[in-house]
């Protein structure tokens, strides 16, 4: 693995100031509308139509008195038949309603459930964009936060928050406009009360917030401690430190019970401080009312009054409701904006245009493109003037005078320069951080060097279209990753459409036939948590299985067995040099014995190569790598 | 496994009921004002011969002001209660969690996955303490006013009543209904929801796996199938989901028109008035409001359900190596013996990884362990200190069966240092005091010189007490390795057992912490597996093993004469000479 040096950014570092929340929510909304205009559009018709069947009903309720009860009180034969009439045209109203409303919920889940997915897709699509650098520069629990938590978020935004503040406003906009119908004067005051209202909400909202983000950072505070611990769980274990680490955990729990526990206090207040509010303001009504009655200033009767009071209630109740949602938009908009961060960051650039072809000679040595595998590539060049050009693939790679830094002013290489010739097996050795790795990371490019210049096959690298360049080199890495699937894909995980016998054939050349063979399922087994229950030495042998079935150009094995013991490595170089003959091979290791026989070895100290050759070559210089190698012999 | 639960709120069991009880005043409260509410119409407004009484308005107004204050009093509690009682039920059951998962064995470890367990501490507390809130404010609230709702209406006019008494039936009957289909429909949304994040997880550590291979395409589909299943999940329940709102709405405008039916044969009749009328709307009403209410609690509990039943798992995960009723505490020496030992990782499947392993080690004596990969070398050091429990025949240490020691006197003298081994942020001290947590400097100092990590210590920018990186990640490989050792060293342990412990460390280091360790702690049996025939050749004697069992059993030169594997393995390493990485002489980092 790369060392990159600078100190990691903190796992979920809590900045949950949102510049532009009213930005962030419509580029939210923007995201939700691009895929379901139309349908968003639907539910807003469902859901405004919706309210108006449940104002017919609640105003209904008043003509039923006045005009089909009352006529009836005390007649001798009453006449039911217009209220059945009416009763009858409601119903239908109310069906309507409630079909209104099944629809508006089916459309906001289609909606929601199918917006969450869009983000999904597109937050992971674009992070398997982003460059090699931003997994070494970010914690993989912040990144893992987003799926888990910030997309969450935004769910209830979508389907809940969002419709409700549309609701509202409709709702807000019919009452309001029939209040001031009815009485300017009451308007003024239920306004006044309802502006009230926001500021509190306001004020009390921003204090929450603070002590929410105050939770938020005890909360990572808690996972970072929980991660890090049942990560080391067995060492704690081995040591005894059960204790010690509860009482530490006990500790950051505390603390996060505290600042949870005012952030929430000071939340579940908000609403019933509204809903007083509310109160509050259907007393003042009634008493400006009353006194607006009896003094005749205006015209106000008992009938409107009391109305006004109704409406006053549907007035202020849903942008009551709409302050509880407040805290969890907050949220949201913090969840967005670091969903929209991983969106933003600036994907692998990729400026080459050089692509590898699969190729087969003619009688008289020129190349033809190939579909099918022939064991042979080229590269495909297409010139300004459009023509296409084929140079062959040899797995010749040279570094000129390569310099690199992870960081601005920290250079970790100077001066590299190495040629490997077409099928030259070519190792490097030199103590851990002499920038062994790195080298391997630029020839793929992961990273990008600063100066120099790394010519592939004559080519340089910067011109090699990315995946081009990665397909025409095989990896193995110390440090093994396997995927949650069976062996058999784990495997095939190297070339996509290779058969089971070909995944078979490459495993027997890895060595790891007979181990997977012992395995309760053999190929069939299942591998979960990175293949837990295998040995290190046992994952390093899938790996390389994988790398072999992918059957590369050139291939590069950091310290690719450095778990697996010297007899079965004897067996598995055997076998990888089989199916590297005539290709190039780069090699990191710390044992002599991975690369003894390499063609060239470099040395490689504080990022300069300090002494390189074959292994005759470089014991008879009784430089460097005599001395490392005597001081192994006189081990021995 | 509510109750289970509930054991777990504990101190904060009063304020967990007196929330409720808080909420429910509050309701209380506010059912009255509308009540007087209607007093300040009557006598105020509409009082004092239709002319309005200011008095009454004054009277009544201040009445309706001081109860809305009262009501925001209760409010204030109820929430502020619920927010201590949810947050303290929290912080218990990560308490209870943490603890338990302390006195799981490695059997336990490994079942639940690390990922598991940390979403388990956090994601799903955190779900069950919004729904704990939720369920202590709202819960109570809801059918309170569902209930005196429904005795309103039964004074106003039993027949009536019975219609209301059958609606609420037939809501009733819809919520059980969804709720039954929904949970296990949700619990499988979780499942999905948890592939999905493995499937990230992977993809973040193993990006230069992805990238090499060009793979980004390839899990972009696999990703997008995933997210495909898990949107189609969501969506079955949501499609039951999306029915109850609707549904409840026909059966309140059912009721509605039931009721303005029959109001009107009972008004006509005279046997009700109009007011009566108006009354039973706004119940019809408040029934609907708390019904929601309701419906939000269900739908939350239906969520939280399925992280309820995740943390129990892991509450009521048995520890597979157990402490035995009448521990011995005294470990005599470093005696080890296997007795006809078979062991297996997965009970029951499988070939068995260990099977009838006879052996005895000496007290004080150094055996070296060598064999293939896969050949069950860990497997059988992860024994001795009951990391793992045997299947079949017994481990003894000092002459005692392993399983009747007191755990942590036995791990205390067996000291192991893995092969997978990590470092703890802190500085280098606080890691090496987690072998003994009153060490000395001094005593750190000469471990690590045992361990040859002090060397390079002094050079680290602020020496013994440089800030380690979680997990170690600011040292090499090599340098963890020692001091990984030396930690394990400062244990004093009667049995030191590395674990492929200096795979990372030149040889010449390697071989110079080997001799340091016999002048440091000569009594101390010491197993050591390695790869290297160097680490172990001077050992007393050296187990071979290959494929689960014990191949060989015998100091280096009989086993050169005797020993075939053995043989080979120092051919092969011998005409291909040793390994090299950081030499003493070199810089290192």
């Amino acid at each position: 693995m790369a060392q990159v040096p600078g100190p990691r950014r903190d796992r979920m570092k809590v900045d949950e100031k949102i510049e532009h929340p009213v930005r962030m929510l419509f580029r939210v909304m923007k995201y939700v509308l691009k895929k379901y205009k139309w349908l968003y559009l639907l539910a807003l018709v469902c859901i405004a139509a919706a309210a108006v069947a449940a104002l017919m009903g609640t105003l209904f309720q008043k003509t039923l008195v006045d005009e089909y009860i009352v006529p009836n009180i005390g007649a001798a034969d009453p006449d039911f038949a217009p209220l059945l009439a009416v009763l009858s045209k409601l119903a239908m109203i109310f069906l309507a309603g409630v079909i209104v409303s099944y629809v508006q919920q089916r459309v906001l889940a289609v909606i929601s459930q199918g917006s969450l997915k869009t983000i999904r897709d597109d937050v992971f699509t674009r992070m398997e964009k982003l460059p090699i650098k931003y997994f070494d520069t970010h914690s993989h629990g912040s990144i893992m936060s987003v799926y888990t938590n910030d997309v969450d978020t935004l769910r209830q935004l979508i389907s809940s928050s969002v419709p409700e503040i549309l609701q509202t406003a409709v709702t807000v906009t019919i009452t309001l406009v029939s209040m001031i119908a009815m009485s300017g004067y009451l308007t003024l005051v239920s306004v006044g009360m309802v502006l009230v209202s926001f500021f509190v909400t306001a004020r009390v909202g921003a204090s929450s917030g603070k002590y929410y983000a105050k939770q938020q950072q005890q909360l990572a505070s808690v996972n970072g401690y929980i991660e890090e611990m049942i990560q080391g769980q067995k060492v704690v274990k081995v040591f005894n430190h059960e204790s010690r680490a509860i009482e530490t955990f006990e500790e950051k729990n505390e603390e996060l019970r505290q600042s949870a526990n005012r952030a929430n206090g000071i939340a579940n207040i908000l609403m019933p401080i509204n809903g007083n509010l509310g109160h509050l303001s259907y007393v003042l009504v009634a008493v400006v009312g009353a006194i607006l009655a009896i003094s005749g200033r205006a015209d106000l009767t008992l009938g409107t009054i009391v109305s006004f009071l109704g409406l006053n209630k549907s007035f202020s109740r849903p942008i009551r409701q709409l302050s509880a949602q407040v805290n969890s938009i907050v949220l949201a908009l913090a969840g967005a904006k670091r969903i929209f961060a991983i969106i933003d960051e600036t994907p692998e650039n990729d400026e080459g245009k050089v692509t590898l072809v699969r190729v087969s000679a003619q009688d008289d040595g020129s190349l033809v493109e190939q579909s099918e595998r022939t064991g042979r590539w080229a590269w495909k060049r297409v010139d300004q003037a459009g023509r296409e050009e084929l140079i062959p693939m040899l797995g010749d790679v040279r570094f000129n005078d390569v310099d690199f830094e992870y960081r601005e002013n920290h250079p970790i290489l100077h001066d590299i320069d190495i040629y490997a010739y077409p099928g030259q097996k070519i190792a490097f050795v030199g103590s851990t951080g002499a920038g062994k790795t790195t080298i391997t990371n630029l020839i793929n490019r992961f990273y990008d060097i600063k100066d120099g210049e790394i010519l592939y096959d004559g080519i340089n690298v910067k011109d090699i279209k990315k995946n081009d360049l990665r397909h025409s080199l095989g990896v193995v890495l110390q440090e093994t990753n396997l995927f949650t699937g069976t062996v058999m894909e784990n495997i095939r995980y190297g070339r996509l459409d290779a058969t089971d016998e070909e995944c078979i054939e490459a495993a027997k050349l890895a060595n790891a036939d007979s181990f997977i063979r012992r395995l309760p399922d053999g190929y069939n087994t299942m591998l979960k948590n990175d293949g837990a229950n295998l040995s290190q030495g046992q994952r390093q042998l899938l790996s390389i299985s994988r790398a072999a079935v992918a059957d590369p150009p050139v291939l590069i094995l950091d310290e690719a067995t450095s778990s697996v013991d010297t007899r079965t490595e004897v067996l598995v170089q055997r076998g990888m040099d089989s199916i590297m003959k005539g290709r190039t091979t780069f090699v990191i290791a710390h044992r002599l014995s991975t690369v003894r026989d390499s063609d060239c070895i470099m040395v490689l100290e504080g990022g300069r190569i300090i002494e390189r050759g074959s292994h005759e070559e470089l014991l008879e210089k009784r430089g460097r790598y005599y001395s490392l190698y005597s001081n192994n012999f006189s081990e021995e | 496994m509510i109750k289970k639960l509930w054991s777990n709120v504990k101190q904060y069991k009063k304020s967990a009921v007196m929330t409720p009880v808080f909420a429910m005043l509050e309701v209380f409260m506010e059912t009255l004002i509308p009540f007087v509410a209607a007093y300040l119409i009557d006598e105020g407004i509409n009082g004092g011969n239709g002319s309005g009484d200011m008095s009454s308005i004054i009277k009544y107004g201040c009445l309706m002001v001081l109860m809305a204050f009262l009501s925001l009093t209760f409010a204030i509690l109820a929430g502020k209660l619920a927010a201590k009682a949810s947050t303290g039920f929290a912080a218990n059951l990560r308490s209870s969690m943490y603890s338990k998962i302390q006195t799981y064995s490695f059997a336990n470890i490994d079942k639940f996955s690390t990922g598991g367990l940390i979403t388990r501490l956090t994601t799903d507390v955190t779900n069950i303490q919004q729904a704990f809130q939720m369920s202590t404010r709202m819960a109570v609230r809801a059918p309170i006013t569902l209930i005196s709702s429904l005795v309103m209406c039964f004074v106003i006019n039993t027949r009536i009543s019975f219609v209301f008494l059958g609606a609420i039936a037939v809501l009733g009957i819809i919520m059980v209904f969804v709720v039954k289909k929904v949970s296990g429909i949700f619990a499988e949304v979780f499942k999905k929801y948890d592939e999905l994040n493995t499937d990230v997880q992977e993809n973040i550590t193993a990006i230069r796996v992805v990238k090499s291979f060009v793979r980004e395409d390839f899990e972009n589909e696999k990703f997008k199938n995933a997210s495909g299943l898990l949107y189609k999940v969501a969506m079955r329940a949501e499609k039951i989901m999306a029915l109850v709102s609707p549904g409840m709405m026909l059966v309140i405008y059912s009721l509605i028109i039931a009721v303005s039916w029959l109001a009107a044969h009972f008004i006509a009749g005279g046997s009700m008035t109009t007011g009566e009328l108006t009354s039973l709307f706004s119940y019809i009403s408040t029934v609907m409001m708390s019904l929601m209410m309701l419906l939000g609690v269900f739908a939350m509990i239906i969520m939280s359900l399925a992280s309820a039943r995740r943390i129990v798992e892991v509450l009521d995960e048995e520890p597979a190596v157990k402490q035995p009723d009448d521990p011995v505490f005294e470990v005599a020496n470093g005696d080890i013996v296997f007795e006809n030992v078979g062991f297996s990782y997965r009970k029951g499947g499988g070939d068995r990884t260990l099977c009838n392993i006879d052996l005895h080690i000496r007290s004080g004596e150094t055996v070296g362990v060598i064999g293939g990969t896969g050949s069950g070398k860990t497997s059988l050091v992860n024994l001795i200190s009951r990391l793992y429990d045997v299947d079949e025949g017994v481990v003894r240490v000092g002459g005692v069966d392993v399983r009747k020691y007191d755990i942590a006197a036995l791990r205390d003298n067996v000291s192991v240092v893995l092969q997978k081994n990590l470092l703890f942020s802190g500085t280098v001290l606080d890691n090496l005091r987690w072998g003994n947590e009153h060490a000395t400097r001094q005593e750190c100092e000469a471990a690590c010189k045992a361990a040859a990590a002090d060397e390079f210590i002094k050079k680290l920018p602020d020496g013994y007490d440089t800030m380690i990186e979680q997990g170690g990640t600011n040292v090499s490989g090599g340098q963890r390795q020692r001091l990984c050792i030396a930690r394990a060293l400062l244990k004093k342990p009667k049995i030191l057992i590395l674990d492929d412990s200096t795979s990372a460390v030149d040889t010449g280091t390697d071989a110079r912490i080997r001799s340091a360790m016999k002048d440091a702690i000569p009594g101390t049996t010491k197993i050591i597996i390695a790869q290297r025939i160097g680490s172990v050749k001077d050992a007393d004697r050296i187990i071979v093993m290959e494929d689960g069992k014990i191949n060989g059993f015998d100091t280096h030169e009989n086993l050169l004469k005797n020993n075939a594997i053995y043989r080979e393995i120092y051919d092969t390493q011998m005409s291909m000479g040793g390994d090299f990485d950081e030499s003493p002489a070199g810089k290192g980092v």
